[in-house]
């Protein structure tokens, strides 16, 4: 390395001839920072999407390598947000990426201490024989002045306001033609 | 707003870097707070009697905006002289009746009106959580109003108004939410100061008023301020709710709710919506003015949508298939009929009530006398783990080999792992692109419906019997993609979007939609979203590319409108009320309504218009009566029907507090829910005895760094770093009262229960000076729980279960209790510590407070003569 090389590669030298009188963006930076490369720039893709916290809706772009999620960050152009992320916002790839997730089905027999293993299209029609049984057992048709009620009360359902409009959607309908009345979510409390 | 809604809060400084002045009204102090011009300490559940205060302070002083008020409120129109005020009868209302503890609202109408062509009791309204909903469609006031545009008639709403609001004076004030009468006078100057032709100003508020048993009336006291200063359907004015989830607006709007249909269209009622035309009647009330007029063609276009080919104007469009309601079904009362043993299968989507539900035992005790549970999370969440880790394997009252419910645990895909919309707090929806597959057996509940739908029908496939025709004749047919078999998410959005049925032609509005069947619409308030058959939500047109109000980001409903009832926004003639102002205007050489946002309003209705005197529907609604969802057209400062505890808001204690009523005999919320049921005790207050046995106030939020119930937030490494620990916020003054150390133990208790946290001795709660007594005021985060990466004792725990009449929420933001130092007791000790308490309190055989309390005068602080 020739003592001129050296010399411009001072960052004070850089700072006070170059763009950046103020040193916080390209004088600053050292050789190892220079080689380095965004995660968002070697991305495979990425995809427009919107924080699952809060009611605000910010803007995400969620950048994807190798089929895995490598970045969560705010949306710029979002007029909501400005892309910005608030502490759970900006942990958003930490929640969707957590070891702690489940990602198999865990079934807990009557009585049971343990959880067990289960297939899940086992789970998914096992469950559908216990609704069309529940909805059996506790049908009613009529009222005690033989006007329609058309339901059971004996099925149960809480949750939606993490989940799509799509998927409220089709919640309400197949729950609505099974006769199953008793549907809440988060907007109840 | 800084601690719960972060990202939006840069709005509420950007306005203040302009010049707004910031005030913030907490129990606690906080991170907005800190960012405020002025910070207001309040005893919690005490709104009423300060927003009340405000209301004086404006009537008082003639600050209205007056032209808007009389021109666009009930400000002028004239009641019937059977009303009878809080001010004559101890804080009730005329029309109370004892023996179910409601209101018959007959006495509340307008002067000339017959009473309540609807066939709802006041009864059945609380039941089926059905006071206002949907607007005006609950209550019936069409034809003409008698008025008096001076204001001066003895029972025009303006005069009712102030004498009902003339005790709340700012002394009053002060011995009712402790704020001092200097703090009380900033903040009324600057908000009436504020408002008018040139400027306006904004209200926000979120569970913090709603999770209370009056919750309904702390935002109707709000929206009259607001209507009585100019401040709606204009720009930078508004009431605005910052509500808690991605998609609650949605899951409201679309709900999964039992007493609502999507597009607010009420489940039916066994005895009042026996028929199509009943139900619809209900809604439209034939010859009310207004949009829903139109309630016929909404309910069909939904009917369509569920049952398709099915569903003919020969059979009522299948209306016949409908479940009906004859009561309350809600969430707590589900629980209870859990506890009791009369519901078999519970289904848990995305949600945590072992954490995040008032009175955590009773969540639990119910979730373990179930035939079955299916738990869909992202996470092992404690509502799945009751069997194993719950509070009460340690006392003994769930046993794993003594509790029946089978359980199964469904990993569910994340918001990157799917594609939907979600809506957000200002009603607008946002289309999210699918970044990844789920993990193994993660699926969308997209997914989980549809196949659990599929199944459900192949089994019923060759069923005769007339039960399962709903399922069977079910349009259920979405295509699907990919190796998992995924449904389509954008053909659901076009469903709810709506189409016609000869072409497929995605409708562009709902003023598009047919009654006679020709067109399927699932959500008629979300027609628009998919128009010209483009994903509207979709549209990412950078903000800095538009507009302030960028329409072309997403879409909000309705119509893509960004301001409900901007009509507003221009004055009777239709021209902006100040150039400062403009947002909406009449265009009179073109003879529409323009501006920078969709017009709520009729595109070429001229504000001139009147309508013919037997005109209903939208015709019904003048040239210049912007509230065009209203019967009358008309902002209502007076509710004369549909608020079921009382036309106009009244300050009542909440149901567990430490002070009797400061303003009226009448103790609490007269007409409040509540559940008899044994394991819902309540802790006493006044007028009741033994109230000093719960001495303390306690209120419970959110923390920046965790979500709700914790399931998204406590299982996150950088998230469980920053909060690791449950803890209580006490005053140096209580801490000293009850020998607590700063991060040391204490625990809460409660009738319910006891809680354990450590210690944060901060004076960001102070004591009040209420009444001429010190009311000391204890914070909790409610997020923790027994699972996770960071655990903690439940807040929610804590709490008994009253509900709003209204709407069916609890009062879960303030509640009495009493604080020890040290941890809580372990197994049999805890059961015996609560017992212990309820015992001293005189509650060990259950006892609920009165609900009328105008005969107990005991009260040195009761105000009447």
């Amino acid at each position: 390395m020739g003592v001129r090389s050296w010399f411009e590669g001072w960052p004070v030298y850089r700072q006070l001839t170059g763009t950046d009188p103020l040193g916080r963006g390209a004088a600053a930076k050292s050789d190892g920072s220079r080689a380095l490369t965004a995660r968002t720039d070697t991305a495979d893709s990425m995809a427009r999407s919107v924080c699952p916290y809060c009611a605000v809706g910010c803007g995400q772009r969620v950048f994807v390598k190798d089929g895995q999620v490598s970045q969560i960050e705010g949306d710029p152009d979002s007029p909501i947000s400005r892309g910005r992320l608030c502490p759970k916002g900006a942990a958003s790839k930490s929640l969707v990426t957590s070891p702690l997730r489940q990602t198999t089905v865990r079934y807990r027999r009557p009585y049971g201490t343990e959880w067990e293993d289960l297939d899940l299209d086992t789970a998914l029609n096992m469950i559908a024989d216990r609704v069309l049984a529940a909805r059996d057992e506790t049908w009613e048709d009529v009222d005690a002045e033989g006007r329609p009620l058309n339901r059971t009360l004996g099925i149960s359902s809480l949750g939606g306001a993490t989940l799509d409009n799509e998927e409220n959607y089709l919640i309400k309908k197949l729950f609505t033609a099974m006769g199953a009345l008793q549907i809440e979510n988060q907007a109840r409390i | 707003m800084a601690e719960a809604h972060p990202v939006g809060f840069q709005w509420v400084m950007e306005a203040k870097r302009r010049g707004a002045k910031v005030f913030h009204v907490d129990p606690r102090f906080t991170r907005t707070s800190a960012l405020a011009d002025s910070y207001l300490p309040i005893r919690a559940g005490t709104d009423i009697a300060l927003l009340g205060g405000v209301v004086r302070y404006i009537l008082d002083n003639e600050l209205d905006f007056r032209e808007y008020v009389v021109a666009y409120t009930n400000a002028a129109t004239i009641v019937t002289e059977e009303y009878a005020d809080t001010e004559d009868m101890h804080g009730l209302f005329s029309g109370f009746n004892d023996d179910n503890a409601t209101y018959d609202q007959a006495s509340w109408r307008y002067e000339g009106h017959s009473q309540n062509r609807t066939t709802r009791d006041s009864e059945t309204q609380r039941e089926t959580a059905a006071g206002l909903e949907n607007e005006s469609h609950g209550a019936p006031v069409g034809g003409e109003t008698e008025r008096d545009e001076t204001l001066q008639h003895p029972r025009c709403v303006y005069q009712i108004l102030k004498r009902h609001f003339a005790r709340y004076t700012p002394e009053m004030v002060e011995r009712v939410c402790g704020i001092p009468q200097e703090k009380f006078f900033e903040l009324a100057r600057a908000w009436t100061e504020n408002s008018g032709r040139d400027r306006t100003g904004m209200l926000v508020y979120s569970v913090g008023w709603t999770q209370h048993s009056v919750g309904v009336q702390y935002i109707r006291t709000g929206a009259i301020i607001q209507l009585l200063l100019g401040n709606v359907g204009r720009p930078g004015g508004g009431v605005m709710a910052l509500r808690g989830h991605a998609s609650i607006q949605g899951s409201t709007d679309i709900p999964t709710l039992f007493n609502l249909l999507p597009g607010y269209l009420p489940m039916p009622h066994h005895a009042n919506h026996p028929t199509l035309d009943e139900w619809v009647d209900s809604i439209a009330h034939p010859g009310q003015k207004g949009f829903w007029g139109n309630a016929r063609t909404y309910g069909v276009n939904l009917l369509k949508a569920y049952w398709g080919d099915a569903a003919t104007a020969d059979n009522d469009y299948c209306y016949g298939y409908m479940p009906r309601m004859t009561g309350d079904h809600g969430t707590y009362q589900q629980v209870l009929d859990m506890i009791d043993g009369k519901i078999k299968g519970y289904f848990l989507l995305g949600q945590n009530p072992a954490v995040g539900s008032a009175h955590g035992r009773a969540q639990r005790l119910g979730m373990a006398n179930l035939d079955w549970l299916v738990v869909r999370d992202l996470f092992m969440i404690e509502s799945a783990t009751f069997w194993q880790n719950a509070p009460e394997i340690e006392t003994g009252e769930i046993v794993p080999e003594r509790c029946r419910t089978e359980v199964f645990f469904l990993p569910a895909a994340s918001h990157v792992e799917k594609e939907g919309t979600f809506t957000q707090t200002q009603r607008l929806l946002q289309w999210r692109e699918k970044a990844v597959e789920p993990p193994g057996d993660a699926r969308s509940e997209l997914w989980f419906f549809y196949h659990l739908g599929r199944v459900i029908r192949e089994r019923l496939a060759t069923s005769t019997k007339p039960r399962d025709r709903a399922l069977l004749d079910l349009a259920w047919d979405y295509p699907t993609h990919g190796p998992t078999v995924e449904p389509s998410a954008e053909a659901v959005l076009r469903e709810i979007n709506g189409y016609d049925v000869a072409t497929g032609r995605p409708l562009a509005s709902f003023t598009e939609m047919k009654d006679d069947g020709s067109t399927v619409g699932g959500c008629w308030i979300y027609t628009g979203v998919y128009a010209d058959g483009v994903n509207q939500a979709a549209r990412r047109k950078p903000g800095s590319e538009q507009s302030l109000v960028a329409p072309e980001w997403g879409w909000a409903w309705p119509a893509n409108r960004r301001i409900l009832y901007n009509r507003a926004s221009a004055d009777p003639d239709g021209n902006p009320w100040s150039e400062r102002k403009r947002y909406i205007w009449w265009d009179a050489d073109k003879s529409e309504w323009t501006g920078y946002d969709v017009p709520d309003f009729e595109k070429t209705k001229p504000p001139s218009y009147r309508p013919a005197h037997d005109a209903s529907g939208v015709a019904g609604i003048a040239g210049d009566d912007p509230f065009i969802l209203q019967g009358d057209g008309k902002g209502w400062l007076y509710a004369p029907t549909g608020v079921l505890d009382g036309p106009m808001p009244t300050h009542y204690e909440p149901v567990e507090s430490p002070v009797r009523n400061p303003l009226y005999r009448q103790q609490a919320n007269p007409t409040r829910k509540v559940y008899t049921h044994p394991i819902n005790t309540l802790n006493p207050s006044p007028p009741q005895e033994h109230s000093q046995v719960f001495p303390y106030v306690f209120t419970v939020s959110r923390l920046t760094e965790h979500h709700t119930a914790g399931g998204m937030s406590r299982t996150v490494s950088p998230l469980a770093e920053l909060q690791p620990e449950m803890f209580v916020e006490v005053s140096p003054e209580l801490a000293a009262l009850r020998g607590l150390s700063h991060l040391g133990w204490a625990h809460l208790v409660t009738s319910r229960a006891a809680v354990e946290a450590k210690v944060l001795v901060t004076d960001r709660v102070t004591p009040l000076r209420v009444d001429g007594r010190i009311i000391h005021q204890l914070w909790l985060p409610y997020h923790f729980g027994y699972e996770g990466l960071v655990t903690g004792d439940s807040a929610n725990d804590l709490f008994g279960i009253t509900l709003d009449p209204n709407v069916l929420i609890q009062e879960s933001k303030v509640g009495t209790c009493d604080v020890r130092p040290g941890r809580r007791p372990r197994g049999q000790d805890l059961v015996d510590l609560v017992v212990d308490y309820r015992r001293r309190s005189g509650n060990l055989v259950h006892r609920y407070p009165p609900m009328v309390t105008t005969d107990v005068a005991d009260s040195s602080s009761d105000q009447e003569a």
